[in-house]
């Protein structure tokens, strides 16, 4: 099966400052807690040099008795090695609870940053989602946009709360920590730097090599989620169709180039550990050989050689967590920009404030109009050619074509799901870009060709949680199109479960039920594209006796194929690959022995002919 | 509680005994990689303490070679333990995916129907993840810290034995408060996964029913739906980093204490001269070695609580048995039937007459969870006839035809084909001998090519061709600039409702089934062009078995035999002309749809 259209190659950067300064942006409202945690943690980075500065004291004063320069400490210091020794112990310990209150307090906060930002850019996200043009649905798999609200989003709340935050704890500890060696003993302590470069190579190497295989993981990622996804929707008709070994081969070569990736950056960073860890004691090494040697000459005292190994141990630690933070960071700058590229897709145009007020639905309706309407989904191929239609206030449509002709895309244009390319709408006088949309289509009531149903009760399909449509209303248009008897039946009634997608009701029952909701409304304009083809006649008398009462003095657009269904309409309009080739009511079209004529000869010639032969 | 532990990872078992050598190996490589690192503060300790003696320098530099040499030795080991143990991980990462989606694609439609894919997909994603991480890193950085632990204690002890108890009191400390946290959050983790699932549904949802959404205008109240999870999933994580954050400040607190302790009782005891300074030294070495793997431990409960939480989510799914699976002993189907559709070399040829089969229904009875839907079905199909079924909305007519591929299952002894049990024989065979086109029509986002294709090992374009041609589906190919190369979208959005129809029926017929069931196939397909589809099909059904569901009598007329069902139960059954004399519910629907009077006036 081609993925080609599930792809999506984003060359993750590890760090892009356009990106980050975009994602710091969803920082900004907490910018007051942020910087009281930034500083928490920079107190934590040098609360934590304290300890191995402490240890030194004790050797140099107590344990191992040496001459040296006193530090400040030292006035404060017992002569007495117990008494003193009890006092360097209290500071560290004292030390320690600040530690431990400044980390909690941090991480605590810090976290609840990340949750809140994550909050408002999921909201943001799915609010998005709901401004985009029904086009982008065309395009993108559901899969896809899940990821985009949830995974990927979870993937940068991480970064915020481990990732970067810790770089930038790991930062200052590396700063705090160079100061104070500095401090010590600069020679020292320029010796112990100078595995830096080495270490700066080896990183490096290990980020051109981990570069590549994560952006491999991502592509695998990506395909293995949507493969799932839609082979779990579609899984009996694998099933039926005996393709579950051919589906699981595609899906296990996917999951293949997703193993082998991980397998190449699992081998990355084996080498990059040890490296730095060789590195990092190679530090220690030069400690102890030039160190050694002062020590030898008197120049060093073993306290400092001892609070230098302490830490070199601690100077190395955070660089080669640095390669576990590598992996989110770039992991985070890959969701991000699939995020903001999601963002930054244009939404749907809403027409100005005032524009929008003075289309305000108002009682005197003055109809549709189709004025000279080209419409293509790709370019130029055009779907619908020059439609020309008005439809009066109070007038019932009916549309026929061939299937393909364009009748349900006429619909999607008069709902604003799509833009035309030439010409223009108008309903009540008024461009429909020029409307409110959502005023717009509260206007009209449509029953989609494909019957939608949520997950939840019939009755929120029904209502769709809307106050303004009672329980009354709701019963109504149950009892009209017929189908109280089977919700009755039900052991739950109208508060009886539905699945996802409806997947327990037959087809016809969907259809009217997304019937139902439409007639709930109660719109001013119904528009039916197909909403009973797959119900049985029976039901579709009733329910066409029942809209003859309920249409009267409302504009209706019904399109369907059984022509029963349809010869009652004021006009008839037969639809042509996208042209408009006949208009007129049923007799009209009847005498005028066109495309209507002969679809309906098709239909009734041969009961016709068995009919007499019976009679 | 170590029952427990026990129980929660027992499922892992049967993925993880094929690797029980390779951990061997890994855990073989990091007892090594422990062993250096036990080596590496002794060598300090030692120079240092010589330092203090006054050495010479080649001493020195004596001991800075041992040095680097058990450095290098360690990094060696360090690399294979990664290498194995983690490489492990993704190993058997592969395996789990792979058996969960083999697992996801035997269990039945019921199941589906009843699992929101959103929720499938979390599984099958975020919580597979964090079982990886409880193999991979969580088993070796567990193992580590564990052996480092031993290893640190003998050496410790020997250098100082009362210092190793002062600093290794603290160890059950350590215990009783790694289990009281993992309790703590292994519960909120639940919480929080689940709460994933539902957000991901919840989008999922919304994403697919969007054009509803529009066109009722009811953006705002599904941003409100959403909040609202939204929010309680920030709550729920919440209530874990109020936990959880405390605990990493705590191990560390507790690592800090065994320096204070090292410090003040080993200071104490150096000032007596009872252990020399170099052992002092390298004891706090060790202390500050063994302060990470301690951090890694808190890491690991993490992972581990994570990880079951997760497993037991996935274990959901891999203890739902397949309610529909192949029986024990299936019938062999001999080559004579298959052969027929798929003669020796391969080659099939859609026109070609097959050896349709005969269906009957011995008094067969159906329910959906204790509410019956068909009642008493007696009825038999002749191989090679056809059968229709009309009836209202709701009647059992789907329900009636997805029990022949066992889509859903009928009690034993109800359904036959060829005079045997449906229930025997093996879903492969049984499947293939079937080309069904279901009511809702699903495509894969894939080229129509793909899509007609779907069903069959393999077809040359000239076969694709000819089923598009037979459901008239290549004159709108043909106006696509892509042709048979157009990508349809997800389930198949950029065609119109009968053009999904039509590939649909066209994917069904270049199986060359021996039994083809149409259910309200053309419900969204134009007069004319269901009549052209009309008769193409009937030269295609010539040999064949098949069924017809239909509200159109144009669809239905020409069918052997034609039943009536009623609220799941048949109640007229005969040819048209045998139920327009005898039956009520036939004719009524016949004159409904024939509307004489029109055509009188025309
Ligand atoms: N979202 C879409 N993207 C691209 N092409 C589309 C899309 N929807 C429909 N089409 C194409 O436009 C034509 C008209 O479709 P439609 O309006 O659904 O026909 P119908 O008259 O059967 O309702 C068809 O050829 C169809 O393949
Ligand atoms: N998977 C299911 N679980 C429970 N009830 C179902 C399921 N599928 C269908 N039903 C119910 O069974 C009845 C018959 O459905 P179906 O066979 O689809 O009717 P139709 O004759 O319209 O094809 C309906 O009342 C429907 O709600
Ligand atoms: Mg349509
Ligand atoms: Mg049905």
């Amino acid at each position: 099966m081609t993925q080609d259209h599930h792809e999506e190659e984003v060359l993750g950067k590890a760090y892009d400052s356009r990106l980050m300064r975009r994602l710091l942006h969803y920082l900004a409202p907490y910018r007051g807690i942020v910087a009281l945690a930034s500083a928490t943690m920079i107190l934590h980075s040098l609360l934590q040099v304290v300890g191995p500065f402490l240890t030194k004291i004790a050797v140099d004063r107590y344990l191992v008795v040496t001459h040296r320069q006193p530090t400040f400490l030292d006035s404060f210091l017992s002569a007495d090695p117990a008494i003193g020794l009890a006092q360097i112990t209290g500071l560290y310990l004292l030390a320690l609870l600040a530690l431990f209150a400044l980390e909690y307090g941090q991480t605590y906060t810090m976290q609840m940053v990340g949750q809140r930002a994550m909050y408002d850019l999921r909201m943001e996200i799915f609010g998005h989602l709901h401004r985009l043009p029904i086009q982008f649905y065309d395009r993108n798999p559901v899969g896809r946009l899940v990821t985009r609200v949830t995974t990927d989003v979870d993937v940068i709340n991480e970064m915020f709360t481990s990732g970067v935050v810790a770089i930038f704890g790991d930062f200052f500890s590396l700063l705090f920590i160079v100061i104070v060696m500095l401090q010590l003993n600069a020679t020292l302590a320029l010796v112990t730097f100078a595995v830096l470069p080495l270490i700066f190579v080896a990183t490096m190497l290990f980020r051109r090599r981990v570069r590549d295989c994560y952006r491999r993981i991502r592509t695998a990622v990506a395909r293995i989620n949507a493969h799932l996804q839609e082979h779990l929707t579609g899984m009996s008709v694998v099933q039926l169709f005996n393709r579950e070994e051919k589906s699981f081969a595609e899906f296990k070569k996917i999951n293949a180039a997703h193993q082998k990736a991980f397998l190449d950056s699992v081998f990355a960073h084996s080498l990059f550990y040890p490296a730095v860890e060789v590195l990092s004691s190679a530090a220690i090494a030069l400690i102890l050989w030039y160190g050694g040697h002062q020590v030898l000459g008197e120049m060093l005292t073993i306290g400092v050689l001892v609070a230098f190994i302490q830490y070199a141990q601690r100077f190395f630690r955070p660089i080669q967590d640095l390669s576990e933070k590598y992996n989110i960071l770039q992991s985070a700058m890959a969701s991000s920009e699939r995020i903001f590229k999601l963002l930054d897709t244009p939404a749907g145009r809403e027409p100005s404030q005032e524009l929008a007020g003075a289309s305000a639905p108002r009682e005197a309706t003055r109809g549709i109009e189709f004025q000279d309407v080209w419409f293509a989904y790709h370019d130029q191929d055009w779907v619908l050619q020059d439609v020309q239609l008005s439809i009066e206030p109070g007038e019932t449509i009916a549309i026929v074509g061939h299937t393909g002709a364009g009748k349900t895309t006429l619909i999607s244009l008069l709902l604003r799901f799509y833009d035309v390319q030439k010409g223009r709408i108008l309903v009540d006088g008024v461009d429909v870009r020029d409307w409110n949309v959502r005023a717009l289509r509260r206007r009209l009531g449509v029953v989609l060709q494909d019957p939608f149903l949520f997950s939840g009760t019939i009755e929120s399909n029904i209502r769709l949680d809307e106050e303004a449509v009672t329980r009354e209303a709701m019963e109504e248009a149950v009892e009209e199109l017929n189908i109280e008897d089977f919700i009755r039946a039900l052991p739950e009634g109208y508060r009886q479960e539905v699945y996802e997608r409806g997947a327990t009701l037959s087809v016809g029952q969907k259809q009217l039920i997304s019937f139902a909701r439409a007639l709930a409304h109660n719109p001013q304009i119904l528009i039916l594209d197909e909403a009973t083809s797959s119900v049985d006649t029976e039901t579709e008398f009733r329910v066409r006796e029942a809209l003859n009462r309920m249409i009267s003095g409302r504009t209706a657009i019904i399109i369907a194929h059984r022509l029963s269904t349809i010869q009652r309409a004021d006009r008839i309009v037969v639809f042509h690959k996208g042209r408009i080739r006949e208009i007129g009511s049923h007799q009209q079209l009847l005498a005028q022995r066109g495309i209507y004529w002969k679809l309906y000869q098709l239909q009734y010639k041969q009961q016709e002919v068995s009919v007499t032969g019976d009679d | 509680m170590m029952k427990s532990l026990i129980q929660r990872v027992q499922p892992l078992f049967p993925f993880l005994w094929p690797y029980r050598g390779r951990y061997g190996v890994g855990l073989l490589a990091l007892v090594g990689e422990v062993a250096f690192w036990v080596a590496v503060p002794q060598i300090i300790g030692r120079g240092i303490d010589d330092l203090q003696k006054g050495v010479t320098a080649d001493k020195l530099t004596l001991y800075v070679g041992l040095l680097i040499g058990a450095v290098l030795c360690k990094a060696f080991f360090l690399f294979w333990t990664r290498m194995i143990l983690i490489g492990i991980s993704r190993d058997a990462e592969f395996d789990l995916r792979n058996e969960l989606y083999l697992h996801l694609s035997r269990l039945s439609l019921r199941y589906f129907q009843r699992h929101r894919t959103g929720d499938l997909m979390s599984r099958a994603t975020n919580d597979l993840n964090a079982v990886r991480m409880l193999l991979g890193p969580g088993i070796m950085y567990s193992a580590r810290t564990l052996i480092l632990m031993t290893a640190a204690i003998a050496i410790l002890i020997q250098i100082s034995a009362k210092l190793t108890f002062y600093c290794f009191v603290l160890v059950p400390v350590v215990a009783v408060i790694v289990s009281y946290f993992g309790r703590q959050v292994h519960h909120r983790f639940e919480m929080i996964q689940a709460m994933m699932s539902t957000l991901s549904a919840k989008v999922q949802e919304s994403v697919a029913g969007m054009r509803v959404i529009r066109a009722y205008a009811k953006e705002e109240m599904d941003l409100r739906r959403f909040q609202e999870l939204n929010a309680e999933y920030v709550e729920r994580n919440r209530k874990l980093i109020g936990v959880w954050g405390m605990f990493y400040p705590a191990l560390e607190v507790l690592m800090g204490l065994t320096y204070v302790i090292v410090l003040w009782l080993g200071g104490r005891e150096v000032i007596s001269g009872q252990i020399s300074i170099g052992s002092f030294v390298a004891f706090n070495v060790y202390m500050g070695q063994l302060a990470w793997p301690m951090i890694a431990l808190g890491w690991v409960v993490n992972l581990y609580q994570r990880g079951t939480a997760s497993l037991a989510r996935l274990n959901e799914i891999f203890a739902t048995e397949p309610e529909i699976a192949d029986p024990p002993t299936p019938v062999i189907v001999g080559p004579r039937k298959l052969a027929v559709a798929i003669p020796g070399d391969g080659h099939r040829s859609i026109e070609q007459a097959a050896a349709g089969i005969e269906i009957e229904f011995r008094n067969l009875n159906f329910a959906y969870n204790g509410l019956p839907i068909l009642r008493s079905i007696q009825l038999t199909i002749p191989a090679g006839n056809t059968l229709a079924i009309v009836g209202p909305t709701g009647s059992g007519k789907s329900t009636l035809a997805s029990l022949i591929p066992r889509l859903f299952d009928s009690p034993p002894g109800t359904l036959y084909l060829d005079g045997v049990d449906v229930r025997h024989y093996r879903l492969q065979d049984l499947r293939r001998m079937i080309g069904f086109v279901p009511q809702e029509t699903f495509l894969f986002s894939d080229t129509i090519r793909g899509n007609i294709a779907f069903g069959v090992d393999q077809a040359t374009e000239e076969e694709i061709r000819r089923a598009a041609e037979i459901a008239e589906l290549l004159p709108d190919i043909e106006d696509f600039p892509l042709g048979l190369g157009t990508i349809v979208g997800e389930r198949g959005i950029t065609l119109s409702g009968g053009q999904k129809q039509r590939a649909a029926i066209a994917r069904a017929i270049l199986r060359s089934p021996q039994i083809l069931i149409l259910d309200d196939a053309l419900s969204s397909v134009d007069t004319y062009t269901e009549e052209k589809i009309l008769t193409r099909l009937r030269n295609i059904l010539r040999g064949r078995t098949a069924i017809l569901i239909s509200h159109r009598v144009s669809t239905i007329r020409d069918a052997d035999l034609i039943v009536v069902l009623h609220e799941g139960a048949i109640v007229e059954r005969g040819t048209h002309e045998e139920l327009l004399e005898q039956g009520s519910y036939y004719p009524e629907l016949y004159q409904k749809q024939l509307l004489e009077e029109e055509l009188e006036r025309a």
